[in-house]
């Protein structure tokens, strides 16, 4: 039997662990699919026809579990986290509800038009569903990170005493909503979720890319893998880079909102100025995997870089340990993810600028290497969105909203040890098994390949201004 | 660009809007049992079903628009969470099992009918359509559950009372789901739900009188509302309404029954409101007054509600456009 304080949080983090998944995967594959649609009604080529419709696929059903695993997120604050929503729920319940009104509904009933109706609606509505699924998926984000981004820099309210507890009072909805951390947020979530997809569909159209070429296993839609791989790696050209550039501007931040967190991240136990920042860092007993400590743990570190990092160019500035706050956060979870987080970040930049290279010089198709590599790789930008926010939400305890609410002053005060063990042994069960559906059905949809030959739409057209295209008839 | 302060002193436009928010709410949970609801009765309807092409037909029906439809749940979260959120903290937490008992039925009526499409042998079927209908029963039956506790302000998981209007609202989803699938469906289908229509109509009728019973026998604080005139005129009203829904039905108005469901599941959706009312928390003693939240972020709701409902229709309007009339055979997925 769990207390019901630690079984509350395990429970959050398993269904926000799976959760994420999905919206990764929809809000990943949403400007993709703009572009397959666009390109679609366009050009009229049935290689954008077979994109689009094979990457629906998997965005629908991505979009079903992640409304289920969602909806569970959103009634879990007033479950588990009651004292939590009575204290910050008037500046937190708004975020929620406008995310409902403004984004899930567009989403959600766009996405109907956009799975099913392509023969029964025209062009234009069409295409003006994509659009609206896809914009949907990303204002949800929005919403989301606002209320995320205030719990880690609040701002714009006041404590005001009410019923004999201090609530939070909202006092600048502007301030409050727009928080520093919000925007880098947004952004770092918005691209590791299309660095993720990349990642994704090039491990897939290398796979059978390399199916075909190597193990010479004819496979029927070779173009189309390698279309999809070309397409990806261009997407991962871009995005791996900016993440990293913008992950910099990120830890900055991160140094001088949450210096404890920062502190963390780099497990400064002592106050110093000088910190290496480590790049590759071997945990040479178990002492230093579980408890790792920057002045003692072996590595390659570069010196000064830590406070270089922290202050944005100065190799001597000082970080505050860990020993001068009062609790710290579990250092070794927020350190090794972290670490792990950024190595996949360059990892992910040396793949994109390695295919984009082998591309460039005809040579795409033959180097195996490279395509063992991306294969590998198909589910690593999840991985890394994970430890991104492992760091993020195991870096703030403990504090559940920074400076102001402790997270085991958020627990709902009536709960008990019973209750929530029932509760979180029954998800652990139920998402083991949605989560080996997914896969499933994904995997089925992979094997099943794209639509071909009969079973696309006629792509004859009359003319350019031909309203959709005769179906079955 | 809106001034904060202004905002922060008095209700825009003078409205009452701690009023109009306690409608709202009800409002959005009358939409999602109406909307939600049909799915769930489809969902229950299947069992009734062995033909494959049948049950296909089915699952069609609904597979473009369950999910816009359980997004009116999900806002009724929200708003209540933004609206009265120590209602909100207070009220899922009071009933934590029954909660994650609603979540997980949704979850698996929301997976069982996409499971079921992705392999046709037979075992995976049965099971995945056994799910399905499970999953369509049990969401409603807890909902009602739910819904009774919160209104009689019981504490205790299972109450009589919450189990027979559990029981209603199964009744009732079934009404609205076969009303639904006679629009959507052709031929033999379509004749076997006049029957089906029927007496889901004469279940829910019975479980109204036993709930309405059962309440005012055992819980003597909602003796007065049950007795307002409100109250009594919407019994009315869903009295006149199961009579346009039986007539309609027989008389093959597809139409006209599938508005007489709406009405009904709004009338009982209006029922619960007028006995919570003046309290939004009754096992709590918390009035709407006392449980509204203060008026800069009341306000700033009101504006985005007042904005964004209008849209909200505007989608369910293209959505429910675009698949209007009855499935082509050969849309089965």
């Amino acid at each position: 039997m769990f207390d019901p304080v630690i079984a509350s949080r395990l429970q959050f983090a398993l269904t926000t662990i799976v959760h994420i998944i999905f919206p990764v995967m929809s809000m990943g594959l949403a400007p993709f699919l703009v572009y397959f649609t666009w390109k679609e009604i366009r050009s009229g080529e049935p290689i954008y026809e077979q994109l689009r419709r094979f990457w629906t696929k998997i965005f629908a059903i991505s979009f079903v579990v992640g409304t289920v695993t969602g909806i569970v997120l959103e009634f879990e604050f007033g479950t588990n986290f009651a004292a939590f929503s009575t204290v910050a729920g008037e500046l937190f319940g708004g975020p929620l509800a406008l995310e409902g009104m403004m984004a899930f509904m567009l989403e959600a009933t766009f996405l109907g038009v956009f799975v099913f109706g392509r023969d029964r609606v025209g062009d234009k509505l069409y295409f003006v569903s994509a659009v609206a699924v896809g914009l949907g998926t990303w204002l949800s984000a929005v919403w989301i990170l606002i209320a995320n981004s205030w719990m880690q820099t609040p701002q714009g309210f006041e404590l005001v005493e009410k019923g004999g507890r201090e609530i939070v009072t909202l006092t600048d909805p502007m301030a409050a909503y727009l928080n520093p951390r919000f925007p880098y947020m947004f952004v770092h979530m918005q691209n590791a979720a299309v660095l993720s997809v990349a990642l994704f569909m090039a491990g897939l159209g290398a796979y059978f890319v390399f199916r075909h070429h190597v193990w010479e296993y004819p496979i029927e839609n070779v173009d189309f893998w390698e279309t999809t791989l070309k397409i990806a790696l261009i997407a991962l050209v871009i995005t791996a880079p900016l993440q990293a550039i913008h992950g910099d501007l990120y830890a900055r931040h991160v140094y001088e909102t949450q210096p404890q967190k920062f502190a963390a991240m780099e497990a400064v136990w002592e106050t110093d100025s000088y910190v290496p920042e480590y790049i590759v860092a071997f945990p040479t007993s178990l002492a230093d995997l579980a408890d790792p400590k920057a002045k003692e743990i072996f590595g390659i570190g570069i010196p000064g870089g830590a406070s270089w990092l922290a202050s944005g160019g100065d190799p001597q500035a000082t970080i505050v340990g860990l020993n001068e706050y009062g609790e710290a956060p579990p250092v070794a979870i927020v350190f090794w993810s972290f670490r792990l987080m950024v190595a996949l970040g360059f990892w992910f930049i040396l793949l994109g600028f390695w295919g984009v290279y082998r591309w460039w010089r005809g040579e795409l198709l033959e180097d195996d290497l490279l395509h063992k590599s991306l294969m590998l790789s198909t589910l690593l930008g999840i991985v890394a969105v994970e430890l991104g926010w492992i760091v993020t939400e195991v870096g703030r305890q403990p504090w559940v909203i920074q400076g102001v609410l402790k997270t085991t002053d958020g627990v709902s005060p009536g709960l008990t040890g019973a209750e929530a063990t029932t509760t979180l042994l029954g998800f652990a069960l139920v998402y083991l098994g949605l989560l080996a559906l997914y896969t499933y059905v994904v995997v089925r949809i992979i094997r099943g390949g794209p639509p071909t030959g009969e079973e696309l739409r006629v792509v004859e057209r009359e003319g350019p201004s031909a309203e959709g295209v005769a179906g079955d008839d | 660009m809106i001034e904060p302060l202004s905002l922060a002193a008095d209700p825009v436009f003078g409205l009452p809007l701690a009023e109009l928010w306690f409608g709202l709410l009800f409002f959005i949970l009358g939409t999602f049992l109406f909307l939600d609801g049909f799915d769930f009765g489809v969902g229950a309807l299947f069992a009734t079903r062995e033909d494959d092409a049948e049950r296909e037909q089915l699952i069609a029906a609904i597979g473009p628009f369950w999910d816009g439809n359980e997004v009116w749940l999900v806002v009724f979260g929200g708003a209540l969470f933004a609206a009265f959120p120590s209602v909100y903290a207070a009220l899922f937490s009071r009933h934590y099992l029954l909660m994650f008992a609603i979540l997980g039925a949704l979850i698996l009526r929301g997976l069982a009918p996409e499971m079921y499409e992705q392999r046709h042998d037979e075992t995976w079927q049965r099971w995945w359509g056994r799910s399905f209908v499970a999953g369509s029963l049990a969401a409603p039956f807890l909902l009602g559950v739910f819904v009774a506790n919160w209104v009689l302000g019981a504490s205790g998981t299972l109450t009589i009372p919450g189990i027979v209007v559990g029981l209603a609202v199964v009744a009732l989803t079934v009404v609205d789901g076969a009303a639904f699938l006679r629009l959507k469906t052709r031929g033999d289908l379509r004749a076997d739900l006049r029957r089906d229509s029927l007496y889901a109509l004469a279940g829910y009728l019975l479980l109204v009188v036993a709930a309405l019973g059962t309440i005012y026998a055992t819980v003597p604080a909602v003796r007065t509302a049950l007795l307002s005139p409100v109250a009594l005129a919407l019994v009315g009203l869903t009295l006149v309404l199961a009579a346009v829904y039986a007539l309609a039905t027989v008389r093959d108005r597809y139409y006209v029954a599938f508005a007489a469901a709406a009405g009904m599941v709004f009338a009982l959706v209006a029922v619960v409101a007028r006995l919570t009312y003046p309290y939004v928390d009754r096992a709590a003693g918390t009035t709407v007054s006392e449980a509204i939240v203060s008026t800069l972020p009341l306000n700033l709701m009101s504006v985005g509600a007042a904005v964004l409902l209008p849209l909200i229709f505007v989608y369910f309007a293209v959505l429910y456009s675009t698949f209007s009339g009855e499935i082509e055979p050969e849309e089965s997925y």
